[in-house]
């Protein structure tokens, strides 16, 4: 799709180990539209952040990448170091789930955002100041003049990552990642920070890759859904379509495994996921899918159409039958 | 669910302050963290308490004062008939066999250079229970779904999951009669997640005791729990059966509070309507005076700073301390 701000093409990243060689993500395409959410679910060593802070180019020297991911067009895999650094905090920013982690300390953090502003722009201080404030204003913090003059450790765990969300976005960025904004944070105030989220997609057109092991959130604020499984992106397609249909194994299985109202018992998925220094050969879900052939460990099965999404599942046609029963 | 069942525990008037000393400056400080301040309420015989609230509320404080683990401020603590809280440490020794605790992170738990089945035989040792403690463990693993020959291996060579298993099986080898609960799924993966929950019903059902289930998770605990307590800033603001807790929330920050959590299901999702509650939860050194979510509800009016609503019984059956509950 030529349509996607951010394209990743067959990325695949492997660490070097003491253990040996660690296949986190084996080979993804992700498109991401502008001006949507895309949300990412999926187990925990999935891969999901993997996928992203090699787009961001955050990755240690321990990690091989290949693959393409392209920013409105520009390839970011192989380009120099000065080039990603260029790109990083201005096109591409990226906010995690310690807000802490990203901010400095004993610096102010209008200081900190004005900072960001003049390390991508040409803006003189009194404008960068000015715009640091509307900033914090945008991101929903009372008085944010006063506030502007105060250190993080002044800031509650919530307003924290709102600072974190405005020195994201003070550049305009194309792409805003999120990975887990809201994992640490108490569900009222998780709740207001979505919002702020949806606030800076709709007021800026800004595509947000939100990264999530809540599917309740993806619900309330995805357009598009990509699950990820043992480095694979097992299913994507529309919120709608996934929650309504979903059709790989892996999502079904994760859907029908969250409690809901008048259920006896849940219904969990058996074993665990694999071992990514020696993924199965096959289907990485195989080991845990009630519906496994031998087939589906010969080799591994690529993301195709299948009604209106992608599936990545040797058996979803057959499967579909009763599906909704 | 049998609601006439007795009261295993019986909680009255607990009170638990901290002390904190700081450094500011040339001043020495100290100041007092009310982390759980008046608070009663009771479990049942085979049945599940769920402790919800939003972090820094006091659930961890409620789960450590009725084990004792740390000493209450006031209050009484009352275990079977007995107030722990005026035990000798000798008599407390005894009690404690029969009240357990399984913690969030499975993997700091248990000891990382122990193999699982010395850490499920720990408390057994400990307690001085004689028999063969082998095949205790053994009995123990197969309770919690996992096999006798897993007590040869070291906790690295387990998922969370599994860990989180052998964290129960470790909480069940004294046959206690409560157990408590801190988080005990939330470092799983949701898939997982599932097994452990069916794990404790299941095990709830055989063996008959009782849980205090604490989640930061409002729909785990739905399904779990047969009572569920509601805390913000020390206090229980709502308590009461569970499905009149859920389906008619009678306290303001309740409602919130459910109104926050994302259900997995877009089409609710986005036609729902959601209460959006501002700022966080404040200070517990220095909390508002009367009620102490007026700094942040909606319908708070001078009243509610001036006075301290008390827990009333509602229609709906649960009690709530509200002056003006839904
Ligand atoms: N720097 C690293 N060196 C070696 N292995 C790594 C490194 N970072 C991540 N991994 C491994 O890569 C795999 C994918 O990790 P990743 O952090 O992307 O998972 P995730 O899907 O984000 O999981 P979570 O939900 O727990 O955040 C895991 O097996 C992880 O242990
Ligand atoms: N040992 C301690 N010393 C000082 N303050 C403490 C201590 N333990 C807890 N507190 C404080 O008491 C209050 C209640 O803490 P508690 O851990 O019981 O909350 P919680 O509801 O379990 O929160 P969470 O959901 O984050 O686990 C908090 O303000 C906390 O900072
Ligand atoms: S390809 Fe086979 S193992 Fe993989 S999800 Fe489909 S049916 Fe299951
Ligand atoms: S007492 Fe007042 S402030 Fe407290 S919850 Fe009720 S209405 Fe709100
Ligand atoms: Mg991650
Ligand atoms: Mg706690």
């Amino acid at each position: 799709m030529s349509s996607s701000v951010l394209q990743i093409r067959d990325l695949r990243v492997t660490f070097s180990t003491q253990m040996g060689e660690l296949r986190a993500v084996r080979g993804i395409d992700v498109d991401v539209v502008p001006g949507e959410i895309l949300g990412v679910v999926g187990e925990s060593g999935s891969g999901k952040s993997v996928s992203f802070l090699a787009a961001m180019g955050l990755l240690p020297k321990s990690a091989t990448i290949t693959g393409s991911v392209e920013l409105d067009g520009v390839e970011l895999i192989g380009a120099g170091r000065k080039a990603i650094r260029s790109v990083r905090g201005k096109s591409l920013a990226m906010v995690f789930q310690d807000p802490l982690s990203a901010l400095n300390p004993v610096h102010r953090v209008g200081d900190q955002i004005v900072e960001m502003i003049q390390s991508h722009q040409d803006m003189n201080t009194h404008d960068a100041e000015k715009k640091a404030v509307e900033l914090l204003e945008i991101v929903g913090i009372p008085q944010p003049d006063e506030r502007a003059l105060q250190y993080p450790h002044e800031f509650s765990g919530g307003m924290r990552q709102r600072v974190v969300i405005a020195m994201a976005i003070a550049n305009n960025p194309k792409v805003l990642i999120a990975d887990e904004p809201t994992t640490a944070l108490d569900v009222t105030v998780q709740a207001q920070i979505l919002e702020v989220i949806q606030r800076v997609q709709q007021t800026f057109g800004t595509a947000v890759v939100l990264i999530t092991h809540d599917l309740g959130v993806i619900a309330r604020v995805a357009d598009s859904v990509n699950v990820m499984y043992a480095g694979r992106n097992v299913e994507s397609g529309s919120v709608q379509s996934l929650f309504d249909h979903p059709s790989h194994p892996y999502t079904r299985g994760l859907l029908s495994s969250l409690p809901h109202e008048g259920i006896e018992r849940l219904n969990p998925i058996a074993g665990f996921p694999p071992n990514m220094l020696a993924p199965p050969s096959g289907c990485g879900f195989a080991p845990r899918c009630q519906h496994a052939t031998k087939a589906c460990s010969a080799e591994l099965p690529a993301l195709a159409p299948f009604e209106d999404l992608l599936t990545s599942c040797i058996r979803a046609d057959e499967l579909r039958v009763g599906r909704r029963s | 669910m049998n609601t006439q069942s007795e009261a295993l525990l019986s909680v009255r008037n607990l009170v638990k302050n901290f002390e904190m000393r700081a450094n500011s400056g040339l001043r020495k400080t100290k100041r007092i963290v009310q982390a759980v301040a008046d608070v009663s309420f009771d479990v049942k015989v085979g049945q599940t308490l769920g402790l919800v609230g939003e972090s820094g509320s006091g659930k961890t404080t409620v789960g450590r004062s009725v084990l004792q683990l740390i000493q209450p401020t006031s209050g009484e603590v009352i275990f079977e008939g007995q107030d722990l809280t005026k035990l000798s440490f000798e008599q407390l020794r005894e009690v404690r066999r029969q009240m357990q605790i399984v913690f969030q992170d499975p993997f700091a738990s248990l000891d990382p250079k122990m193999t699982v089945g010395s850490s499920i035989a720990e408390p057994l040792v400990v307690q001085g229970v004689s028999g063969n403690h082998q095949e205790k463990v053994a009995e123990l693993l197969d309770l919690v779904g996992l096999a006798a020959d897993h007590a040869k291996r070291f906790p690295h060579e387990f998922s969370g999951g599994q860990r989180q298993r052998v964290g129960i099986a470790r909480a069940l080898a004294l046959d206690p009669k409560l157990i408590v609960l801190d988080e005990p799924v939330s470092a799983l993966d949701v898939s997982i997640q599932a097994g452990v929950v069916n794990l404790f019903s299941d095990l709830q059902k055989r063996l008959g005791m009782s849980y205090i289930f604490i989640a930061h998770d409002l729909s785990v605990v739905r399904h779990i729990a047969d009572h569920v307590a509601v805390m913000y800033l020390g206090k229980i603001v709502e308590l009461g059966e569970k499905n009149a807790v859920y389906r008619n929330p009678s306290h303001p920050y309740t409602k919130a509070l459910l109104s926050a959590v994302p259900l997995p299901n877009p089409k609710v999702e986005r036609s729902r309507h959601r209460i959006m509650l501002e700022g966080d939860v404040p200070s517990p050194v220095n909390p508002p005076t009367g009620c102490r979510f007026r700094t942040r509800c909606w319908k708070a009016t001078d009243l509610c700073a001036a006075e301290e609503p008390q827990l009333i019984v509602r229609p709906t059956g649960q009690q709530s301390a509200c002056h003006f509950p839904e």
